[in-house]
């Protein structure tokens, strides 16, 4: 069985539901209707995705768990998702951003995934390129809406661009079991996403009067199952109805 | 130049011929104020509606569930959206409208004025809540005025859906475990008669009946449409093996109908005027959402000036 594997597609499924439990927090509190409607939208989209990963990771691990026992019934350090992903909403603004910089690369990931030998994980990252796409053109453009809008607006997407700014790096730090698979030759190598995603980023910031801030420190640890003090919160959340009445169907 | 009065008269023809009134057709005055208020109220009923299910997103118990839920939702704010443009054709904009409601001078449908508590209570909003306003949109596809009409016809579509979902919860929550029953069961207890209160005054106490029954907007008593809800839904209970929470309840052969007990209308009234247990909390919630967007609104408009201006 290919751990590596396993654990790069636990890692993609963990962004994905985190990230899907986040924006799915907006649902019905957007700051107008259209906007709630896009939220929700990708949300499903990043739940959807969610599904096909660890239904792939089941089909390989065949031992009888399903997709809500991944989901649901794994402990903290368990989780694989990047920091960026359980970053707090905190305002449209941060979420905004937060969903600009993953998209920025999950556009040039899942393009170069949609070619993977491994023919599950490329027919999962063709669909997902689609929704990506959509999903990028919809927070670029409210990253130029906001940095190029009022003032107030240019301060607050600065800010959030600011802040997330140190969890950025560790898209591209990667973790043993993607040094494993980059050398197996089923995922693209860190520079040519750091590329990529470097040219959206230059792109947008430049439509939109956003400084780029400069490279420092970088947060890591979400790859390896070290996350900030938010996820245990998502996690409370997210699995009480399966913690309280485990094993039932629903 | 034509009379008030034949206008009136023409325009109260145009109705009895089955036509539908559209939005650059003389209508009254009286007519325009109905129905802005009756669709306005129906539009905010999506939105706040959003609140109650929003709170189970993020602890829906299993993924397909929260997709489904999602998807749900997602399609109220569309109903919010449909219904928004459909006022906006006979004159007032989305920003009043809006106002209206924060400043809580517009109604919105009291059901959301109940709490959601249990996971179950995703199963009785879907398969009641949603189950009374089909038979309500039902009613209103072929109501008088065009574009309403038409936005109903859409969202009839979309609401067959919604109580299905509802019912599936409620079918999965009945085949399990005795937690899971009661809770279906709870549910079905405090949801019922709040469900039976979405149809309005009972027809002898209704202050718009009459109106709106001759201009078509309304075409049948908020009286006939509940009785049409209780008739469908109670073998829906007994399939699910809960039980409804009205000892007078009881077919009538003669009738053809089911009997039913006396809603509390004292309940009803204080929900109404504000006193529900969660009247506050909603429009709280929808009042820090409208406020907190307000720069990402003027963000946008803005944005759109500067580049009129440039493309000018
Ligand atoms: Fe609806
Ligand atoms: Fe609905």
């Amino acid at each position: 069985m290919n751990e590596a594997l396993i654990k790069y597609l636990l890692s993609l499924g963990d962004t994905s539901l985190i990230l899907g439990q986040r924006l799915g927090e907006w649902c019905g509190h957007g700051p107008v209707l259209e906007q709630d409607i896009a939220m929700t939208n990708i949300s499903l989209d990043y739940i959807g995705r969610a599904r096909l990963f660890y239904q792939y990771v089941c089909e390989l691990q065949n031992d009888g768990q399903n997709e809500d026992q991944i989901a649901f019934m794994r402990e903290e350090e368990d989780y694989l998702n990047l920091l960026l992903a359980e970053y707090p909403n905190k305002d449209f603004a941060y979420t905004i951003a937060r969903q600009f910089f993953l998209d920025s690369y999950f556009v040039p990931l899942f393009e170069k995934l949609s070619s993977s030998s491994d023919e599950r994980l490329s027919q999962i990252a063709a669909k997902s390129l689609k929704e990506s796409h959509y999903h990028f053109r919809w927070s670029s453009e409210w990253m130029v809406r906001l940095g190029d809008g009022t003032e107030e607006s240019n301060r607050r997407i600065q800010e959030a661009v600011q802040h997330l700014w140190e969890y950025t790096g560790e898209m591209f730090q990667y973790a043993s079991y993607e040094n494993d698979l980059t050398q197996q030759s089923l995922i693209p190598a860190a520079e040519i996403l750091k590329e990529a995603w470097a040219f959206h980023i230059q792109r947008v910031f430049s439509e939109s009067r956003i400084n780029r801030p400069s490279d420092g420190w970088w947060q890591t640890g979400g790859k390896s199952g070290r996350h900030t003090e938010h996820l245990g919160y998502i996690l409370s959340d997210m699995q009480y109805m399966q913690r309280v009445h485990p094993g039932l169907d629903w | 130049m034509k009379d008030q009065e034949q206008l009136l008269k023409e325009f109260q023809e145009k109705i009895d011929r089955e036509e539908k009134i559209e939005p650059k057709d003389w209508m009254p005055e009286e007519y325009r104020k109905t129905l802005i208020r009756q669709i306005s109220q129906h539009a905010h009923s999506e939105v706040v509606g959003m609140l109650p299910e929003g709170n189970w997103i993020t602890r829906a118990p299993n993924l397909r569930r929260k997709a489904i839920l999602l998807a749900k939702i997602q399609d109220e704010a569309g109903h919010g959206l449909y219904l928004y443009s459909a006022a906006e054709t006979l004159g007032i904009d989305r920003d009043t409208l809006i106002d209206e409601l924060l400043s809580g001078k517009a109604k919105y449908s009291s059901i959301f004025n109940y709490p959601a508590l249990t996971w179950a209570d995703m199963g009785a909003i879907g398969w009641l809540v949603d189950g009374a306003a089909i038979v309500n949109q039902v009613a209103l596809c072929r109501t008088s005025y065009g574009p309403y009409a038409r936005a109903m016809v859409r969202i009839c579509k979309e609401e067959s859906f919604h109580q299905r979902q509802g019912y599936e919860i409620l079918l999965a929550l009945c085949r399990g475990n005795a937690a899971q029953k009661k809770m279906a069961q709870d549910s079905l207890n405090r949801w019922w008669w709040p469900s039976l209160m979405m149809f309005g005054p009972s027809d002898k106490n209704s202050a718009h009946t009459a109106h709106s029954m001759n201009w078509k907007i309304k075409r049948f008593t908020n009286d006939e449409l509940r009785q049409k809800f209780v008739d469908m839904t109670v073998p829906q209970a007994n399939v699910l093996g809960i039980k409804i929470p009205d000892d007078k309840l009881q077919w009538n052969e003669q009738r053809g109908h089911y009997d039913f007990g006396e809603i509390n209308w004292e309940e009803f009234n204080h929900v109404v005027k504000g006193n529900g247990p969660c009247n506050r909390q909603r429009l709280d919630d929808r009042r820090k959402a409208h406020e907190e967007g307000q720069w990402v609104r003027d963000a946008a408009m803005a944005y759109a000036e500067k580049r009129s201006n440039k493309i000018a």
